[in-house]
C-alpha cells in the first residue's frame, strides 16, 4: 500500500519511493516470515528439530512454476529440452474460463494463483506425509540429519537432466506470474496501483493467521506437551504419532506455499537455489526470534531480511569517516558481522527477542493504562 | 578394466579422507551427543590455511603449522561455542554449532573474496604414479595407508592411555565420571583437538587432489562424513572408517557410470538415501550400542 504514496504525494523521500530497497525487504520479509513461522511450528511448539525446510520450499518453488508458465512461454523457458512434458497450466485454463485482458483476466489471474498456491503447499505436505513415515520415529539430530539428507536428495532429483522436460533440469524456470503481476496498470502500460508489495502481505498474513489459529487450537496444546514432555504426553492419551506427523505436514504445507512465494519473489525456480543453508538462515531467524514465539519469528524475519538486505549493505563497500578509511570493511564484511552477531545472540540470549511469549497489544495498553493512573 | 580400478582407487582416496573427517564426528558425538555442523568447515578452514601458509611459508614449516592452527581453532570453537551451553538443551548446541558453521563460511568468503582458491602443489603427494595400467597421484596410493595407521595409533590411544580411559568414561557417564575425579572439560577438549588434527591432515590429503577450495567446500564433505559415522555406529571409530571407505568408493563408482545415464548428479543423494535407510533399519550403525530410554 505504502508503495503508492508515490504517486499522491509529490514530495516523498527517497524511501517510499517503489524503487526502494524498502519494499524488497518488505516482500522478502513478507515471505520469509511465513517460512520462519512455518519452522517454529515444528522446532518450537512441536519439539521436532527438523531441518527439511529449504526441501520443502524447493518443492512448493516447483509446483507453482510447473503449473504457471503459460503454454506460450513453455517453448522458451524449456528450450534446452525441446518444450515441456508438462502440457496443462492454470494461466491458460483460467483464460479460457474467464477470457484474457480486463476483469476477466484479473480474476483468472488471481484465482490461478491462489490454486497454485494452494496446490504448492499440497505437493509439500504430501512428500512430508511420505518422508514422515519412516523419519518421525526418530529421535532429536537423527530427525535434524534425516531431513537435512531428504531435501539434499530432493535437490538432486530436480536437478536432473532425465527430468529436464518437467523440471527444466539445472536450468531455471521462469515466465510465470510473479508478485510485479499484480501490479495494475493501464492499457500504455504505465502503473496506477503498486500491489506487489501487497500480495505477499496478504498471503503471509492469512497463513500465519492459520498457524496461530491452530497453535491455539486444541491440537496446538498437544503439541506443545509433546514439545514439553513426550512420555507424560502420551500417557496423558495424545497419539504422539498422529500429531508429530499432523505438525509436520501442516509446516511442510506452509513451508511449500512459502517456497511458491519465493519463486514468484525472485521470479524464477530453480533447485541451486534451496540450499541447506537456506535452512540454517531461516533457523537462525527462528533463534533469533524466540523458539516458540511466532511474533517473534515474524519480528526476526523483519529485521534480519533489512539488515542483511539494507541496513548493514554499508560495510560491504569502502566508507571514509571525513578522510579516515575505516579499515576491513569490504565486500563480505557485512556476513561476518551478521553472524558475529548472530552467534551472541545463540551464546548469551538464547531466549531470543521474545523468549515463548508473543506480542500481545491489548496487554500493553492495558500496562500504560495501568501506569498512568497509578500516576493519577 | 582399467578404468575400473582407477574409480577404485580413487574411491577409496576419498573414502580414506571422508574417514578422517568422520573420526572427528563420531568422537564428538560418543561424548557431547552432538552433531557437529561447524567440523566440515574446520576442515574447510584447514584446506584456506594450507593455501595461504605455503604461499608464504616453506612446505615442511607450513604444514605443521597448518596442524596447529587448525587444533587451535577446534579448541577455541569448543570454548567458546559449545562449553556455555553444557546444561542447555542439547537443540541449541546443535543451533550454536550451525551459527560457527555460518560464521566460519562468512569469514572465509570474507577473506577470500568468494573466490575459488587453488591448492597448492605438494610436492610428492602430487606428483603421477602409474598403478596397474592407469596414471594416479601418489595421494591416492598413500590416503589409505595413511588413514590406516592414524587409526591403529587412536585406537591405541583410546584402549591404552589414561586419556582414552577418560574418553571412554566420559562418554557412558558425564557425571560419574566427574565424581570420579576426571576433568570432563578438558577431556572434551582433548577431543576437538584429536578431531580437528584429523580434519587438518584429511584436507591436505583430500585439497591436493581436488581443483579449488570454496566457502562451501567443506559443507557436503563434513555431511558425508557425519553419515559415515551413522552408519558404522556413532561412537565407533573402525565402523566410521568402515563407513567412510564404504561411502567413498560408492560415491566415485556413481561418478563414474556412463554419463548417458547422467546419474553423477545423485552422488550426493545416494549418500543421503543410504543415511535414511541405515536410520530406518539399524539406527544404531554397524558397530553402534542400542541405547534403551529410561524413564
Amino acid at each position: 500500500m505504502l508503495e503508492n504514496l508515490s504517486a499522491f504525494i509529490p514530495n516523498l523521500p527517497q524511501v517510499f519511493q517503489p524503487t526502494s530497497p524498502l519494499f524488497t525487504v518488505l516482500k522478502k520479509a513478507a515471505v520469509y516470515s511465513l517460512v520462519a513461522v512455518s519452522m517454529n511450528l515444528l522446532n518450537g511448539f512441536t519439539g521436532l528439530f527438523s531441518l527439511g525446510q529449504a526441501g520443502f520450499m524447493l518443492l512448493g518453488a516447483y509446483t507453482y512454476a510447473i503449473l504457471m508458465v503459460p503454454a506460450s512461454q513453455k517453448e522458451q523457458v524449456y528450450y534446452l529440452f525441446g518444450g515441456c512434458a508438462f502440457d496443462f497450466s492454470l494461466p491458460d485454463a483460467f483464460a479460457a474460463i474467464f477470457g484474457e485482458g480486463g476483469a476477466g483476466g484479473a480474476v483468472g489471474m488471481i484465482l490461478s494463483c491462489l490454486i497454485a498456491l494452494i496446490l504448492a503447499g499440497c505437493v509439500a505436505g504430501f512428500f512430508a506425509y511420505l518422508i514422515g513415515i519412516p523419519v518421525l520415529r526418530l529421535k532429536s539430530d537423527y530427525l535434524a540429519i534425516a531431513t537435512l539428507g531428504f531435501a539434499e536428495i530432493l535437490r538432486a532429483i530436480f536437478q536432473w537432466q532425465k527430468l529436464g522436460p518437467v523440471t527444466n533440469g539445472a536450468n531455471m524456470i521462469k515466465g510465470f506470474t510473479t508478485f510485479s503481476s499484480f501490479n495494475i496498470t493501464n492499457a500504455s502500460g504505465a502503473t496506477l496501483l503498486r500491489l506487489s508489495t501487497f500480495v505477499p502481505f496478504l498471503v503471509s498474513s492469512v497463513c500465519i493467521l492459520l498457524i496461530v489459529l491452530l497453535i491455539n487450537s486444541s491440537y496446538g496444546r498437544a503439541f506443545k506437551s509433546i514439545r514439553d514432555d513426550e512420555i507424560a504426553a502420551e500417557a496423558m492419551g495424545i497419539n504422539l504419532f498422529k500429531h508429530k506427523m499432523m505438525s509436520f505436514v501442516i509446516s511442510s504445507f506452509f513451508a511449500g506455499v512459502g517456497g511458491a512465494l519465493f519463486a514468484m519473489y525472485v521470479a524464477n525456480a530453480q533447485a541451486k537455489a534451496f540450499t541447506s543453508v537456506m535452512t540454517y538462515e531461516i533457523l537462525l531467524i527462528v533463534v533469533i526470534g524466540g523458539i516458540g514465539s511466532v511474533s517473534g519469528s515474524v519480528l526476526a524475519t523483519f529485521l534480519y531480511v533489512a539488515c542483511s538486505e539494507w541496513w548493514l549493505r554499508f560495510l560491504d563497500s569502502e566508507q571514509y569517516i571525513g578522510a579516515f578509511k575505516v579499515p576491513l570493511l569490504r565486500n563480505g564484511f557485512r556476513m561476518v558481522i551478521f553472524s558475529i552477531v548472530i552467534m551472541v545472540i545463540v551464546l548469551f540470549f538464547s531466549q531470543g527477542i521474545m523468549g515463548d511469549k508473543e506480542i500481545n497489544l491489548g496487554a500493553l495498553i492495558g500496562k500504560i493504562r495501568a501506569k498512568r493512573e497509578r500516576k493519577q | 578394466m582399467e578404468y575400473v580400478i582407477s574409480v577404485l582407487l580413487s574411491g577409496i582416496s576419498v573414502g580414506g579422507q571422508y574417514a578422517l573427517i568422520a573420526i572427528g564426528y563420531t568422537l564428538v558425538y560418543g561424548i557431547l551427543r552432538l552433531i557437529n555442523f561447524a567440523h566440515g568447515d574446520v576442515f574447510m578452514v584447514a584446506g584456506l590455511m594450507g593455501i595461504y601458509f605455503t604461499a608464504t611459508m616453506p612446505i615442511t614449516v607450513s604444514i605443521p603449522l597448518v596442524l596447529i592452527m587448525t587444533v587451535i581453532l577446534g579448541f577455541v570453537i569448543e570454548r567458546a561455542a559449545y562449553k556455555p551451553l553444557r546444561s542447555a538443551p542439547r537443540m541449541s548446541v546443535m543451533i550454536s554449532a550451525i551459527g560457527v558453521s555460518y560464521l566460519l563460511q562468512n569469514t572465509a568468503t570474507y577473506v577470500t573474496g568468494g573466490q575459488p582458491m587453488t591448492y597448492p602443489e605438494i610436492p610428492f603427494l602430487s606428483s603421477t604414479v602409474g598403478v596397474a595400467g592407469t596414471q594416479t597421484k601418489w595421494v591416492v596410493i598413500i590416503t589409505p595407508f595413511l588413514v590406516l595407521a592414524l587409526v591403529y595409533l587412536l585406537t591405541l590411544l583410546i584402549n591404552h592411555t589414561k586419556v582414552g580411559m577418560a574418553m571412554r568414561a566420559v562418554s557412558k557417564d558425564f557425571a560419574t565420571s566427574r565424581l570420579m575425579g576426571i576433568r570432563v572439560n578438558s577431556v572434551i577438549s582433548v577431543t576437538f583437538i584429536i578431531g580437528s588434527a584429523l580434519a587438518a591432515v584429511g584436507s591436505v590429503l583430500y585439497f591436493t587432489n581436488y581443483p579449488a577450495i570454496t566457502p562451501t567446500a567443506g559443507a557436503m564433505p563434513g555431511l558425508k562424513a557425519f553419515v559415515a559415522a551413522v552408519f558404522g555406529g556413532i561412537g565407533s571409530i573402525p565402523g566410521a572408517v568402515i563407513g567412510a571407505f564404504l561411502i567413498g568408493i560408492c560415491e566415485t563408482i556413481i561418478k563414474g557410470l556412463p554419463s548417458s545415464w547422467d546419474v553423477s548428479v545423485f552422488s550426493d543423494a545416494f549418500t543421503f538415501a543410504l543415511l535414511i535407510i541405515i536410520l530406518i533399519f539399524k539406527p544404531q550403525g554397524l558397530f553402534g550400542e542400542a541405547a534403551t530410554d529410561k524413564v
